[in-house]
């Protein structure tokens, strides 16, 4: 399986929200939904404070609960690689993959029924292009990549800086990863 | 401190602020698919236990009420539902490590099963309707065949009821994403459900007063069961991690406390329980009617707020400062 990994550096990140409204352009995602957000962690005591910022999505499992419990194989993962889609013409609705999400990253496509969720942007990953989110990053805080090339930036940065995947004790092994 | 929160939109239909995808559609087909489950597994172990005396009711009549009320549940499924027109990619593959895909086939499969326990004892059970049936060549010959063959029906019918039965429970516990149904028993105890609200059925419906209360009996058994795999439910997950510990606090003084203990516990189990030790020792029977209806009562709330609790216990949950109706004001 490729693994397509996203990094991001949440010592840069600023919160700013343009990955949130480049995802929604790019893959028009209708009003009232979103594919990603933006989370404020705050730590400590006054005045002893620290921040962090986090742009969150589908972490895009390798082990994903979402593709083992889909009864229809709707919920795939993408030609051998760790990308997880949804296939509209197979998926009934039933919303069990949305139940089996550990990260609530999956939304029911209105009005269609359809169930939703972040791509990686595939169809931009399959030019060679970064996810419309990483590419909007005004503080190029976001890394796309694959895990599989030890001299991509995902992995020269995972093998020199210090990071965190959200909630590992899930078994999902995600692939969105945090700098911290 | 520590304060986790979103700071962007997220207002995702069904998903936020908390998780509330399946409501009573999906419940009432958990119950429906477990009374099924009971109903066919009753019929047919008086069948094969040879009990057509002490139990008419349950031998020869009592089979016919299984695809009524699977097609019921079947419906409320459907109506959950988001995307209707593609109900038949479930049969368009099977996805052996899903509970649900597993389920939809074994569906498939109990219709056909229903259908011969129905006709093998249809003469005995229903006379008038067999009548009409008799009237044609193909009737005739299939009611003689499924007559002839009724043991191996009901003996073919119990596995298949019982994994109809395990399977509503075993699709939850399989969410490893939602720690409050991340027990085994939950299969089990959903299984002695079923049996049990289907043992209440034929105490509700058998004229037999010897079928009634041998029914109540097995009722009786049933409950205490279901209140042994409840006690284990609980162990289970208090001696879980964390996050199934924080799960078990919606029934241990959280929002979901009452509708636990009195409505699902003391309602719909304990309190048929005394019912029923008391019509076995000749309590009147106007009261004693109560029991076997809090019974199915019971079984339905025991899907419904397993399924509520369930989906609201979470790995993640951010508190948004997002109000939805600011959305409303862009189109003012």
């Amino acid at each position: 399986m490729t693994r397509f990994a996203m990094v991001i550096d949440t010592r840069t990140c600023i919160g700013c929200g343009d990955c949130v409204v480049a995802c929604k352009t790019e893959n028009k995602v209708p009003e009232g939904l979103n594919r990603d957000w933006i989370v404020e962690a705050t730590n400590g005591t006054y005045p002893h404070l620290t921040t962090e910022f986090r742009s969150e999505r589908c972490n895009h499992c390798s082990n994903a609960t979402c593709v083992t419990l889909c009864p229809t194989g709707a919920s795939h993962h993408w030609k051998d690689t760790n990308i997880v889609l949804v296939d509209p013409d197979m998926c009934t609705g039933c919303k069990a993959c949305i139940a089996a999400c550990p990260y609530d990253a999956r939304l029911v496509m209105h009005p269609d029924g359809y169930i939703d969720k972040c791509t990686f942007c595939h169809h931009r990953v399959e030019e060679g292009l970064d996810p419309a989110c990483v590419s909007s990053c005004p503080t190029r805080c976001m890394h796309f990549g694959s895990l599989d090339d030890p001299g991509s930036e995902v992995s020269r940065l995972l093998r020199t800086r210090k990071y965190k995947v959200l909630v590992p004790e899930t078994g999902n092994e995600p692939n969105v990863y945090y700098l911290i | 401190m520590q304060e986790e929160l979103l700071v962007t939109v997220r207002s995702n239909a069904l998903i936020d602020p908390g998780l509330h995808i399946w409501t009573w559609e999906v419940a009432m087909y958990l119950f429906l698919g477990g009374l099924t489950a009971g109903v066919m597994i009753f019929a047919a172990l008086m069948t094969v236990l040879r009990k057509d005396d002490e139990a008419p009711f349950a031998t020869t009549q009592l089979a016919v009420i299984a695809p009524v009320v699977l097609s019921l549940g079947m419906t409320t499924l459907f109506l959950d539902l988001e995307h209707k027109l593609f109900v038949f990619r479930f049969y368009t593959s099977f996805q052996v490590l899903s509970p649900m895909s597993w389920g939809a086939w074994i569906l498939l499969v109990i219709y056909p099963v229903s259908i011969l326990q129905i006709l093998s004892t249809l003469r005995a059970g229903y006379p008038q309707v067999a009548s009409l049936a008799d009237g044609f060549v193909i009737g005739r010959r299939i009611m003689d065949w499924c007559e002839a063959h009724r043991r191996e029906i009901a003996m073919t019918a119990i596995p298949f009821a019982a994994a109809l039965g395990i399977y509503t429970g075993i699709l939850l516990s399989a969410f490893s994403a939602r720690p409050f149904w991340s027990s085994g028993v939950l299969g089990p105890l959903f299984l002695v459900s079923g049996l049990s609200t289907a043992a209440a059925l034929v105490a509700l419906a058998a004229r037999q007063h010897s079928e009634r209360l041998l029914f109540t009996r097995i009722d009786l058994v049933l409950i205490l069961v279901e209140l042994a795999l409840v006690a284990l439910f609980i162990i289970n997950l208090s001696t879980g991690s964390a996050q199934h510990i924080e799960a078990l606090k919606s029934v241990t003084g959280g929002p979901f406390t009452l509708i636990f203990w009195v409505l699902f516990v003391g309602i719909g189990l304990v309190i048929p329980l005394l019912l029923e030790l008391l019509e076995i020792r000749g309590l009147d029977r106007r009261i004693a009617v109560i029991a076997p209806v809090l019974v199915l009562l019971g079984g339905y709330v025991l899907r419904q707020v397993m399924l509520d609790i369930g989906q609201e216990s979470t790995w993640t949950s951010y508190p948004t400062q997002y109000n939805a109706e600011l959305l409303n004001r862009l189109h003012d």
